[in-house]
């Protein structure tokens, strides 16, 4: 699919005067899924940043249809919605747009079980590696090593790959995709949209005042983590898993660029030493080696 | 079934009292690229291929992702002097 800047939609479905921090990673995200599917979806949301950077009623900043659903439930809505759209014969996606906390932790029964029943839902789990809106409490998804309010020293447990489980859980398209290669996650979202059945992307979203860096860094933060290769961009399209551009060269080691470019500009791993640095190098080879493995 | 809230302007309110700095861009020299465009979190940069962008300053949040991914690096983050 070519991608040419000038064709996109200039609708803003997120609109100026919102709640959302200075530089907010998420909000770059949320623009490029009005972009690629604005008209034709019901975004599912549950408790989070998103909920909050609405704004207040009678007013919304988002110019999509947005049903805001507890907690643990977003997955199971989305469901409910998707059989309604069915029932009904409306053309339309049911699509939640939900933090890591509450995928990854709080909503993770709901989001497999979806995946069990292979919902007709597009699930895109925006991560930005901690209970954000709630004042930067550690999540599953939080980084190892990454300080947080509840992690004051560093997170000891490891990041759970929620895509990787539910590739191999075998859900027909799962993705994951970085708010600094929109036009990447703009395909994936309407390749996602072609596909029946439960469709997941995870989307790298960085946030300036929970990972501590200056709000203007936010691309380049996003573009390091590819860089580095601690961000994977891969798609598993029923049954076909394949590495996406530019993360196909970082395969090779030697192309990455040195990690401590991506720690050394975020505030929560300041505390880490170069041994630290070094250690996690191999664990983000690890990871390397775990994907390499589906590639075969 | 009656919708609590509807799209609109400022639902947080006139979010450009919140800039410490100013992006300013030198248009003479901009490519016209949309890159900005692409990038602002805040959807306040008006952008038409051959029209060049328009910053809206009531709203602009003065976060410097603009500049910071423009390739050809004209807009300058400037000081606000509301002190
Ligand atoms: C059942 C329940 N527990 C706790 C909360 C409080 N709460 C609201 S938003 C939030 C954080 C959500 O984190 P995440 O899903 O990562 O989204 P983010 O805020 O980072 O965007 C929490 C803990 C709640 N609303 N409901
Ligand atoms: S806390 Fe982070 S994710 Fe939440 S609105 Fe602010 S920048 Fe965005
Ligand atoms: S400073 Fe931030 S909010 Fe203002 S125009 Fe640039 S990117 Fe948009
Ligand atoms: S990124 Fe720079 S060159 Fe491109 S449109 Fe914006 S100001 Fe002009
Ligand atoms: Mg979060």
């Amino acid at each position: 699919m070519t991608f040419r800047l000038d064709q996109l939609p200039k609708k803003k479905y997120v609109l100026p005067g919102n709640a959302a921090c200075a530089g907010c990673g998420m909000m770059i995200g949320l623009r490029v899924l009005g972009m690629a599917l604005g008209e034709e979806v019901v975004l599912i949301v549950p408790a989070s940043c998103s909920s909050v950077v609405q704004g207040l009623a009678p007013k919304s900043s988002i110019a999509m249809p947005v049903l805001n659903v507890p907690f643990a439930s977003a997955a199971a809505v989305a469901t409910g919605i998707s059989e309604a759209f069915k029932a009904l014969g409306v053309r339309g996606h049911a699509v939640v747009w939900a933090g890591d906390g509450s995928t990854v932790d709080i909503g993770f029964a709901a989001v497999s079980g979806a995946a069990e029943r292979n919902s007709d839902v597009i699930y895109v789990m925006y991560d930005n590696e901690a209970y954000m809106n709630t004042g930067i409490q550690r999540s599953g998804s939080t980084p190892k090593y990454a300080w947080t309010s509840t992690t004051p020293v560093g997170k000891r447990e490891q990041k759970k790959d929620v895509a990787l489980m539910l590739a191999v859980q075998g859900a027909p398209y799962v993705a994951t995709a970085n708010i600094a290669y929109p036009q990447d996650f703009y395909r994936k979202l309407k390749r996602a949209a072609e596909i029946p059945g439960f469709k997941f992307i995870h989307l790298y979203a960085p946030c300036p005042p929970g990972w501590r860096f200056d709000p203007a860094k936010t691309v380049e933060v996003a573009r390091l983590a590819v860089e580095t290769g601690v961000w994977i961009l891969w798609e598993y399209d029923r049954g076909a898993f394949r590495l996406n551009p530019p993360s196909t060269i970082y395969r090779d080691r030697a192309k990455r660029r040195p990690l401590a470019d991506y720690i050394k500009i975020q505030g929560r791993f300041a505390h880490l030493s170069d041994e630290e640095v070094r250690f996690i190098e191999e664990e983000v080879e690890a990871k390397w080696q775990r994907i390499a493995k589906f590639l075969e | 079934m009656l919708p609590l809230a509807s799209p609109a302007l400022a639902s947080a309110g006139v979010t450009g009292t919140w800039r410490i700095y100013k992006p300013v861009v030198e248009l003479e020299k901009c490519v016209d690229c949309g890159v900005c465009w692409q990038f602002c979190p805040d959807s306040v940069i008006e952008w038409e291929r051959g029209r060049k962008i328009q910053i809206d300053y009531t709203y602009c949040k003065g976060c410097g992702i603009c500049a910071e991914v423009c390739p050809v690096k004209v807009i300058k983050m400037v000081p606000e002097n509301n002190t």
